[in-house]
């Protein structure tokens, strides 16, 4: 199916009768491949408005997300939540749209401080899974008439509904980037030197730590400030003077690269293993990185968003996967499989299993969206079933 | 405004309810003195008032829970308050409502810099918020003007913004964790210390859900590093029309300001009557604020100063003080109270796309001069988000319907443009009527049925957000006597 309308979007869906996987760009992995009708939103592209001085862009959600970028950079502006390009790394092809670039909330470095896809998205138009299109949102910045679906739609990876337009809000990009690079501390430290610079009021846009070996033979602490020229020297010098003392410096496309690798998690493509990002408190990070390297199943680490996000790749094994969950789960957060063989995704949910007051009202939601249980069936799912019905048990 | 008839069956339950309460929680966190109900009678939307049938003050989540369960059990509506604040009628209670107050819960329960980030009750007050990590150098962004009295319990609920939100993002993006009890007294948690969901964004959910999908009794917000410094810059101009292409040609320029304030003529007046701020009489007044270090600070102003220069000002002053800067904020932050010396006023809270802004104040002005009403306009014009003042005399029979209906034309007005209903204040009972001018069956349907998720018999604040007649089979049908 490739609807070139929303209407021929609400007749596919109100018309399906079996499972329908929904597909963007096919960039990522289609992750509980089940007999299904393939739903690609490609025809739903477009650009339908682009004001610069009202800082707002709406398109169709199947619009590549290149050729918003690119649209984008013509007035000297950006899409500030810095999306991953996750082709290299989930070893894909295909065009990332912007649906799917919502409908996954992609995140890159800049979310520790501007924000997430979710704080983006001003507001959305989809297609549940019952054929019943909805509007939520709008095209402004303050909005709060009524309750907020479009913060439920991002990240809600295609189970609730399709996407067909999106509403975001779009940022200048500042003349100037710089990046502070340490060499050679270990997680612990090189963590602490993050959160002392996000604490500092020098806007820090990027704080990231790389294992010895991932960029190079040492280990990399990355701190990046964006701004005007003037802002950025100045900015430069604070943080050389305390949290960054002893830094070297980078500027420019220098500097533009290593944020990419990080935002692309470049230093795992094609490298084996299983891929995962993780969610903690940024503190937490060193702690569990010991405690799976006590587990012996510590694997290379980025620590981007000061340690607040970490992506690992670990041995496919069933242990890895319970220690690394069991850890997590006890501070707090959350890990996402991302990437991982078809037979390890089989038998590993790709999302952490939630408590059961929250997983009941996740599972409400899906049913009340996706009555039929047709909408990427069972990806979002506490446990690993096909189409579910009506109230959970 | 209509409110729905109490319920016979719930008002006949009172004593049962009353006993049971109290078997549960301590003496003094109920109340039902009919003198003493009568301070929980309305909100900051004081036109509309009914005592509830009592009020419960708990001091932790765990009495939260067992009253909601009571509640739940009785099948008797609960309208959350946090502060009582609302300009929006968001914590107007009915006859056979339950009132749930959080202002007792106000402890700070943890401060951590390294990870930017503070546990509060949510009954604590914005601005002590900023006041708890202040020392420390941090401050809690949202800013909405009620800061000094408003809960974030009630931000949360309606998503507050302020001044500031250009820069800093409304109370959504500021939002890491709430610890909340449903309607039937179970107690989840969502979000925490870390980023971002880990399954369906529940908690982005919550924040602006007014109070109708459970009771936020904790949150985990993010704190940041204060900026070195602020500065602001006053700018008049001769109509609203270039002062809006200054805005545009400012945000396009890439400088972002943490605020940009816009005043209409009407409203400069008043307030430089009101306050001796000493603004240039003119039509349009923009009050421009960026933040850094001193030399930061200069860089974006020459920007900035170059773009409104441009746009041929009748007015350009900057500051070179702190005195300085306070007068140039004086008049703009005494704009309600400088108002409100002339006569009644209704603040109205649209949001429209910022091109619009000429056309939406010409219009403005068109229909007060047909209706006989004066309004002025403040206007946070990096984002969009309007606050007209209609002035009128509740003194005088019929005038408060007349401003109502005046605002209810402006309302549409912003959604005709491409804007909404409210950008910060919230639906509550004030645009309830008026979200079919904004949404189709289908999208009120869909938002309707994330309510019968979270509270499948509609107890919770249940005739606010959606307009009577829509919302009436799930409040008064079959799905409150079973489950």
């Amino acid at each position: 199916m490739r609807p070139e309308s929303e209407s021929q979007l609400v007749e596919a869906l109100r018309d399906a009768g079996g499972p329908v996987e929904v597909r963007g760009g096919g960039t990522r992995l289609a992750w509980r491949p089940v007999a299904s009708d393939v739903l690609e939103t490609g025809g739903l592209s477009g650009v339908r408005l682009y004001e610069p001085g009202a800082q707002t862009l709406v398109a169709g959600a199947g619009t590549p997300l290149a050729e918003i970028e690119a649209l984008l950079a013509e007035k000297g502006q950006r899409l500030a939540f810095e999306p991953m390009e996750a082709r290299a790394l989930m070893g894909t092809s295909g065009t990332a749209t912007l649906g799917g670039v919502i409908a996954a909330n992609v995140s890159g470095p800049r979310r520790v401080q501007a924000g997430a896809a979710r704080d983006f998205l001003l507001g959305v138009r989809f297609v549940d899974g019952a054929g019943r299109l909805v509007s939520n949102g709008g095209r402004v910045m303050k909005n709060v008439t009524g309750y907020d679906l479009v913060k439920m739609m991002a990240g809600s990876w295609g189970t609730l509904g399709v996407l067909s337009e999106v509403s975001l809000k779009v940022l200048a990009k500042p003349p100037v980037e710089c990046t502070l690079i340490l060499r050679g501390l270990d997680g612990a430290a090189g963590v602490a030197r993050l959160c002392a610079a996000m604490g500092t009021p020098y806007d820090v846009t990027g704080t990231a730590h790389l294992d010895a070996g991932l960029a190079g033979e040492d280990s990399l602490t990355l701190v990046r400030i964006e701004g005007l020229p003037g802002s950025v020297a100045h900015r430069r010098r604070a943080l050389l003077e305390g949290a960054c003392a002893g830094c070297d410096s980078v500027e420019g496309e220098e500097s533009a690269a290593l944020w990419r690798a990080v935002r692309d998690v470049t230093p795992f493509a094609g490298r084996t293993g299983a891929v995962w990002q993780v969610s903690v408190k940024p503190t937490d990070a060193p702690r569990l990185l010991t405690a799976l390297e006590a587990a012996n199943l510590r694997g290379p680490a980025i620590c981007d968003w000061s340690g607040g996000r970490l992506w690992l790749l670990l041995e496919e094994s069933a242990a890895a996967a319970v220690a690394l969950r069991t850890e997590v789960a006890a501070l707090g957060g959350h890990a996402t499989l991302m990437r991982a063989s078809e037979d390890y995704r089989a038998g590993v949910p790709m999302f952490q299993p939630q408590a059961p007051g929250v997983a009941r009202l996740a599972e409400r939601l899906r049913a009340t969206f996706d009555p039929r249980g047709l909408l990427n069936p069972g990806l979002m799912a506490q446990t690993p079933v096909g189409p579910s019905v009506g109230e959970p048990a | 405004m209509q409110m729905p008839q109490p319920d016979p069956r719930v008002l006949a339950l009172k004593p049962r309810l009353l006993s049971e309460l109290r078997a549960v929680l301590p003496g003094d966190a109920l109340i039902d003195a009919p003198a003493e109900l009568l301070a929980y009678e309305c909100d900051a939307l004081s036109a509309y008032r009914c005592p509830p049938l009592a009020v419960v003050l708990p001091r932790s989540t765990e009495e939260v829970a067992a009253a909601l369960k009571i509640c739940h059990a009785l099948g008797v509506p609960v309208v959350p308050r946090g502060a009582g604040t609302s300009l929006a009628g968001g914590a107007l209670p009915t006859a056979d409502s339950v009132v749930l107050g959080l202002m007792r819960m106000t402890a700070v329960l943890e401060t951590d810099y390294a990870n930017r980030l503070i546990r509060v009750e949510a009954g604590r007050t914005n601005l002590s918020v900023s006041g708890a990590v202040e020392a420390e150098g941090f401050f809690y962004a949202p800013d909405p003007s009620s800061q000094l009295a408003c809960a974030i319990a009630g931000n949360i609920a309606m998503n507050s913004g302020g001044a500031h939100c250009l820069k800093y993002g409304v109370t959504t993006n500021n939002l890491l964790g709430v610890k909340m009890v449903l309607m039937d007294g179970e107690v989840i948690e969502l979000g925490g210390a870390h980023l971002d969901a880990g399954g369906l964004d529940l908690m982005g959910l919550v924040c602006g859900s007014e109070g109708q999908l459970g009771v936020v009794t904790e949150a985990t917000l993010r704190i940041l590093p204060k900026p070195e410094g602020a500065r602001p810059v006053l700018v008049g101009y001769a109509s609203s029309e270039i002062a809006g292409a200054c805005v545009s040609d400012i945000i396009e320029a890439g400088v972002v300001p943490v605020a940009i304030e816009f005043m209409d003529g009407p409203c400069i007046r008043a307030c430089d009557d009101f306050s001796g701020a000493g603004y240039p009489d003119c039509e349009a007044l923009l009050i421009i604020e960026v933040e850094g270090s001193d030399a930061e600070i200069e860089e974006q102003l020459a920007v900035i100063l170059e773009i409104a220069r441009r746009h041929d000002p009748v007015e350009l002053r900057e500051s070179t003080s702190p005195e300085e800067s306070a007068r140039i904020w004086l008049g703009r932050k005494s704009a309600f109270g400088a108002m409100g010396q002339i006569n009644d006023y209704m603040c109205l809270d649209g949001t429209i796309p910022v091109n619009a802004l000429p056309l939406v104040l010409r219009r403005i002005g068109e229909m007060s001069r047909d209706c006989g009403l004066d309004v002025g306009n403040v206007f946070h014009a990096g984002d969009g988000n309007m606050h007209p003042l209609i002035l009128y005399n509740a003194n005088t029979p019929g005038e408060l319907e007349k401003c109502e209906a005046f605002g209810a034309e402006i309302l549409k007005l912003c959604v005709e443009v491409g804007g909404c209903l409210t950008g910060e204040h919230g639906v509550g009972i004030e645009k309830r009527d008026l979200m079919e001018v904004q949404y189709a069956p289908a999208d009120l349907e869909a938002q309707m049925a994330v309510k019968d998720v979270f509270d499948p018999k509609w107890l919770l604040n249940p005739a606010k957000v959606f307009p009577l007649a829509v919302s009436a089979p799930r409040r008064e049908g079959d799905v409150r006597d079973v489950g």
